[in-house]
């Protein structure tokens, strides 16, 4: 493991008497893809901000390679900032955006050009150099945008929901091209979306977020696995929460019936959320099943079928599955005791 | 819109515009003789002898004066106004523009009765045992009258260009490594260019064709290109020269304007507001 560059020790921001941030803990490793997701008004952004300097925490300290820095103002920061709508110099052509903070460093021309060539070629945009920004589309004023953080050598790079704006083709291709990008500078990038496919699919790390406090911290395959609590499953793909209750370890009881389930450490008859993923349920014959419903809609999506199964105690359940049955059908529900995910019960006001 | 109700501007344009326009210049380019008018250019000769080239010299220099003056006192205000909390900066707003809804030339007699030798600023100067100001019927007043009269209108258009712009330019700029002077040299500056631009044309066109400031201020010792057209207009009686002297004006301003769009470059010009 490589070495801690930010750590946010219980840092809290508070806008009048409001917790943008509520105590939050984190710390970022060097050469990390670390994606802060959540939905709007979680902290995400306001956490991005705190680590760039454009704000002050109302509490906590923030610690970069082990020294506080929570008043250092934006320009002493060895960080940069890739701004949600770019942000860019209206005044200079793409050269001169690119050039600005080497410019500010007072580094020769002659290394700057070079510079700013090399970075032109890094986010393909070569020979665009004299164009004037407001003439480029989304895509390539986000590429300048990354180009003027990147060409300063941060050792982080903070990104504010860049690929928002963009349409879902090219968010696609600029996903990989950031992602090879982080790979290829080995610069740590700290990543604000409320996405949850493009956190998933680019980070290293994944920090949930709502309210002002972080929920869950883990890999995209166990944060999607391994969800802490209902909230977590739900903002993570689809999900399908039911009430259930915990008779003893290993043995859960909801939909009317008593199922066996990998999840153990429960008080005995505890109130749990149970979560199953929509892809980990399959539709079996009536006959052999303990759930049992009926379709009521089905949903072609490309790749599987979307159906909604009434089951008869009222609950509806959302399935995935590549093969169809009509609505009106009778199905059974069958899962394996792996697919059941126990979590406790939080109140998600 | 329609080529129809266009009509009621375009005839509007013509009588108040086009046609006292083209009077101007009839009178401006002819001379009066016994058998009626004849085309000559003695007016714009009589123009550029030293004593009215002198008038002109100064109506230039004092607009400058008055323009640069405005811009420095100007600048910084927008900059509070717009870099202010809203309700504030609305106060701060109002204060700037009260003003100008009452009318021009009360405004401007009040600095008289201000300014007097027994004026309200005098007594209040002698009372806490300072020497007293005489400066009104001098070229400071007329100045002072100038830059009181038309600063609104270096605020607000400089005013308005930077309270639109993007905070996270701004923040930008400061990520890439700026300090706040640097900021303001590279990114404010630069990108309030056109307001600047916009407040020094309407400070210093009117500035430069004021006759009211300059006869109630200097006492009319301070002749300026205004006082001269009104004038010939008014008290002479000389159409022709009058209307020479208008036309050089209007050259004069169409030039300015002309070298003030270069310097703005493609950005569009800002409105007042």
């Amino acid at each position: 493991m490589s070495e801690i560059i930010v750590d946010l020790k219980s840092v809290s921001k508070f806008y009048d008497d409001t917790a943008a941030l509520d105590g939050i803990d984190l710390y970022i490793r060097k050469n990390e893809f670390v994606t802060l997701l959540g939905p709007s008004g979680c902290g995400k952004t306001t956490t991005l901000r705190l680590i760039g300097g454009f704000e002050q925490p109302s509490g906590g300290s923030i610690l970069f390679e082990g020294k506080d820095i929570s008043t250092v103002p934006p320009h002493k920061r060895r960080v940069n900032t890739v701004f949600q709508r770019y942000a860019l110099f209206s005044h200079l052509d793409v050269f001169e955006n690119i050039a600005f903070g080497l410019r500010i460093k007072k580094l020769s021309e002659k290394a700057i050009s070079e510079k700013v060539r090399k970075m032109l070629e890094q986010v393909n945009l070569e020979g665009f150099g004299k164009r004037d920004v407001n003439s480029l589309s989304g895509g390539q004023q986000q590429r300048v945008a990354i180009a003027r953080a990147l060409v300063n050598e941060p050792e982080v790079l903070l990104l504010d929901e860049p690929l928002a704006a963009l349409d879902l083709k090219l968010r696609r291709e600029m996903q990989h091209e950031l992602k090879s990008m982080q790979k290829q500078l080995g610069i740590t990038f700290v990543f604000v979306t409320h996405d949850q496919e493009e956190a998933l699919s680019m980070s290293d790390t994944v920090v949930v977020m709502k309210d002002g406090k972080i929920q869950q911290i883990g890999t995209p395959v166990d944060i999607y696995n391994e969800p802490i609590n209902a909230f977590v499953a739900d903002f993570i793909g689809e999900s399908n929460i039911v009430d259930g209750i915990m008779r003893k370890d290993y043995l859960v009881d909801f939909g009317g019936s008593s199922f066996a389930c990998v999840d153990f450490g429960f008080a005995q008859d505890e109130a749990v959320d149970v979560v199953i993923r929509p892809e980990d349920l399959v539709l079996i014959p009536a006959e052999n099943a303990r759930l049992v419903g009926t379709v009521s809609s089905v949903n072609f999506l490309g790749v599987h079928y979307e159906m909604l199964v009434e089951a008869d105690d009222g609950m509806s359940w959302l399935v995935h599955s590549t093969l169809m049955q009509p609505v009106g059908t009778k199905v059974g529900l069958g899962f394996e005791p792996m697919d059941i995910h126990i979590m406790r019960k939080v109140s998600l006001s | 819109m329609k080529r129809t109700t266009l009509f009621p501007y375009v005839i509007w344009m013509a009588l108040f515009i086009v046609v006292p326009m083209l009077l101007v210049l009839y009178y401006a380019f002819s001379i009066p003789t016994e058998a009626g008018a004849t085309w000559s250019l003695e007016n714009f000769a009589r123009f550029f002898e030293p004593i009215y080239i002198r008038v002109l010299g100064r109506s230039l220099r004092l607009a400058l004066i008055s323009t640069v003056i405005c811009l420095l006192l100007g600048y910084p205000a927008a900059m509070v106004m717009a870099g202010n909390a809203f309700n504030r900066k609305n106060v701060i707003l109002l204060l700037f523009v009260v003003p100008m809804w009452m009318n021009f030339l009360l405004r401007t007699y009040a600095w008289l009765t201000l300014l007097e030798r027994n004026g309200v600023i005098n007594v209040l100067l002698t009372n806490l045992g300072l020497p007293g100001l005489n400066i009104l019927y001098t070229e400071s007043a007329v100045v002072l009258g100038m830059v009181y009269n038309f600063l609104p209108f270096m605020v607000l258009p400089i005013y308005s260009v930077l309270s639109k712009i993007d905070k996270g330019v701004i923040e930008a700029a400061g990520d890439l490594g700026a300090n706040s002077f640097r900021v303001f040299t590279k990114v404010v500056l630069p990108l309030s260019l056109p307001g600047v631009v916009s407040g020094i044309t309407m400070v210093f066109m009117p500035a430069l064709t004021t006759f009211v400031i300059s006869r109630l201020l200097g006492g009319g010792q301070f002749t300026l290109i205004g006082n001269l057209i009104e004038q010939q207009f008014l008290v002479v009686g000389d159409w022709g020269f009058g209307s020479s002297i208008s036309v050089v004006m209007i050259v004069l301003i169409l030039l300015s304007i002309a070298i003030m769009s270069f310097f703005e470059g493609e950005e569009k010009s800002v409105a007042l507001w």
